[in-house]
Order: structure tokens, then sequence, then C-alpha cells
């Protein structure tokens, strides 16, 4: 079976919000707007690689501090103490609280560290233009933009905490500068996947 | 062909991952459309009609009133209760160093479901019968927008951690708004991350219609 077309064959474009395919007509540069739904309409998202290494590189720096930082300060009957996310992970495996730990590393490791690889693996296969695993790089790509959100799990879990636990002299929980760091991470890299498109994966197919 | 009017292709659709333009064909009830080139799904058969989604809509806007109003859990430390509902949780971040946190964190989880909520009501409600609500293209463009923001099912899990985490040392029990989260996680993933493409077509069959029915 032959490869179906592709819109630039076809001379053809399609509005990402409404899915409408237009005339993509030479006059227009393709930077037009959809009569149907008014979204700007894009043969490919502009400068859509240098803006996600941009986000990517802003996310991966601010994992650091993210990491070291504490998140929560918690306070037991007089002695209080800074936890920062992985050392909260260590707890629940030495408390017995496997399947917690775990749940907390994966949205807090696993997740974003995994975004930081695919999503630097993809952008420096399209640069290179590689023909390289294509349908796996698209799926991986998917995967990404599905799992992406997840590590926001840590953040929520010390906003419910602290919403939570006080009883001023007696125990107190607030959070702390690490969080703020990890949910900026969440969001620069949920823009990073955005701004990636993934119709370069298959443009480097035509050449 | 030139000039102001660009032809349109409605029985066409392109893989937005790839590119790759395919013939629209009518899918039977659970039916996905593939791309052949990506795998990426391209359109799938909707069994809902508006009259059903609309029904889906309210059911949601119920449970995030509940999930707002009610705590979603309750803790008790020696004689001492406390409790905490969304809103709480959110606004106990806005406290200290990291308070900028607690602006993406009440988007996320209460300002997005809210808007997917309120926006599909007012499409839905015209949609069913015909017709093009006020603001329809806007309301649209912000429905793709705001998906990939909206996080009730994080939240949930969240909830369920935090449960789990201080049930070590304290008494934890589950408040109505936990049961509301979990009923509002299911029901916004029905109604709000579907295609909604359809709805274009829908409404834009009789675009003078409007008139006539009210």
């Amino acid at each position: 079976m032959s490869a179906p077309p592709r819109a630039a064959q076809l001379h053809v474009i399609a509005c990402h919000t409404c899915g409408m395919v237009l005339e993509d007509a030479p006059g227009h540069p393709g930077h037009g707007r959809c009569p149907r739904c008014g979204t700007t309409l894009h043969r490919r998202r502009p400068n859509s690689i240098a803006r996600a290494w941009a986000l990517l590189i802003a996310g991966m720096l601010f994992y650091i501090p993210a990491n070291l930082l504490p998140v929560m300060y918690t306070n037991m009957l007089g002695s209080g103490s800074d936890n920062t996310i992985l050392q909260g992970v260590v707890e629940f495996w030495h408390g017995g609280s496997y399947g917690i730990a775990l749940v907390i590393f994966i949205a807090s490791v696993v997740v974003p560290c995994s975004k930081f690889l695919i999503l630097g693996m993809l952008l420096m296969t399209v640069q290179r233009r590689s023909t390289w695993a294509m349908r796996e790089r698209a799926r991986l790509y998917r995967l990404v933009e599905i799992i992406g959100y997840w590590s926001m799990l840590d953040v929520l879990v010390v906003a419910i905490v602290a919403a939570l636990v006080k009883f001023q002299s007696l125990s107190d929980i607030e959070p702390r500068t690490g969080i703020l760091f990890f949910g900026m991470v969440v969001i620069l890299t949920m823009l990073a996947a955005m701004q990636f498109d993934p119709r370069l994966i298959w443009d480097s197919e035509d050449t | 062909m030139s000039g102001g009017e660009l032809k349109t292709f409605p029985e066409w659709v392109v893989c937005e991952h790839c590119d790759s333009v395919y013939q629209r064909v009518a899918l039977a009830n659970g039916q996905v459309a593939r791309c052949e080139r990506c795998f990426a799904p391209l359109y799938r058969a909707s069994s809902l009609d508006a009259e059903r989604w609309l029904a889906l809509t309210v059911a949601a806007a119920i449970m995030f009133v509940i999930a707002n109003l009610c705590p979603l859990v309750r803790i008790s430390l020696q004689g001492l209760h406390n409790e905490a509902t969304l809103w709480q949780s959110a606004a106990a971040l806005a406290h200290g160093p990291a308070a900028l946190i607690a602006v993406p964190t009440a988007l996320s989880i209460i300002v997005v479901p809210f808007l997917q909520i309120a926006l599909l009501g007012w499409i839905l409600v015209f949609a069913r019968r015909k017709r093009r609500a006020p603001g329809f293209a806007t309301a649209m463009r912000m429905l793709v927008v705001l998906r990939p923001w909206s996080m009730v099912e994080v939240c949930m899990l969240g909830i369920l951690v935090a449960i789990i985490k201080l049930s070590s040392f304290l008494e934890v029990v589950p408040g109505p708004g936990i049961w509301a989260t979990a009923v509002l996680m299911v029901l916004i993933t029905i109604i709000a991350n579907r295609d909604v493409h359809w709805l274009w077509d829908m409404v834009e069959a009789r675009p003078t219609h409007s008139e006539s029915r009210t």
C-alpha cells in the first residue's frame, strides 16, 4: 500500500482548532486565518525548534533547585524539619509504603526526566533531519503529551497536606520554595511539548 | 480560486501529527480512524449526541459545585479537627515563599475545569437545537487551548496520596468532596477530552436556521 499524500503535496493546510482543510494558495503565505474559527493557520508552528529548546532548557535548569530545595516544612509537636521531594520518597520507602513511594518517585523523577530525554532526542533528530524510527518517535511524542501533567502531583499533595495540617503548636505543615520550582518545571516542559511540531519528524522523509 | 475566498475540503481530514491527508469515512460506534503513517488517532465515532452530552455536562456542573463546597478530607489529632476543600488546598500554597505556585494550581484544579464545564454547557444548550451559540468560535477555540491544563485526575491522585501520607500519624476521614471529585474526574474525561470537531459540522449545516427555530 502506498503512503497517504501529505498536506503540502496536495497544497492544503489544516486548521488546528476546528480541523477544517483549506486550500493553501500560493498567494497566501500559510499564515492566514481559518475562515471557520478564526485561528491563525500555520504550515508548521513558527520557530518551533528554537522555542521548544528554550523552554526545555529552562525546565531542566529549574529541575535542579526543585530537587535540592525543600518542598515542605513539617512541624510535629515542636520539632520542625524541611523536606525535599526525594527525602519524602525515601521516608515512604523505609516506612514500608512502597506503592506510595513509587507513585511519588514516578511523578517527580521518572516523568520529568523522561520528558527531558524524549523531547531533547526529538529536537535533535528533527534538526538532523533523521529518518530513523519515525513512527516510534511520533509515538514517543504522543506519550510525552499524555504523561506531561502528572508531575503536578507533588504540588497538589503539598497543597492538600498544608491545607489540612494546621494545629498551631501541635503540628503544622507549610509549603517551601522547592515546590515553586517543581511547578515551573511541569509548566515549562508542557509548554515545550506544545511548541514542538510533530509534523517536523515526517518532513525529513520528503528530502 | 484566487483572491479572498479559500477553497475548503470538508470531506478531507488531515492528521494533526504528520500532515497526512485522508478522505473522511463514516465510522461505526466506538471505532477510531487512525493515521496510516504515524498511527495517531484522526477522529472517533461519537456515541454522544448533543442532548446526552449536555446532560453529562450538567451532571459535571453539579459535581463541581459539591467538590468545591464540601471538604475533601477531615483529619483529627488529639481531639482537634480540621478539614479542607479544593479551594482551601490551592489557597494553602499562597502562604510563604512559594506563594506564586498557588496561581497555576488554582487554575488547573478549579478555574480550568469550571471554564470547560461552562463553555461546553453554553455551546451545547444551543447546539441541541442545531444553533450556533453567541461566541461559538471563541468558545471552541478556548476549549482546545484549555484541555491540557485541566488536572482533575491528577488532583484526585494527589488527594489519595495525601490521605495515605497523613494516615500514618493522624486520623483521616474522606469527606463528601472526595466522592464528588472522583465523579467529576470521570465526567470531565467524558465531556471535555473528546473530539469536539463534529460540533462545527453540526451547527454549520444550517447557518440561517436559528431565526426560524426560536
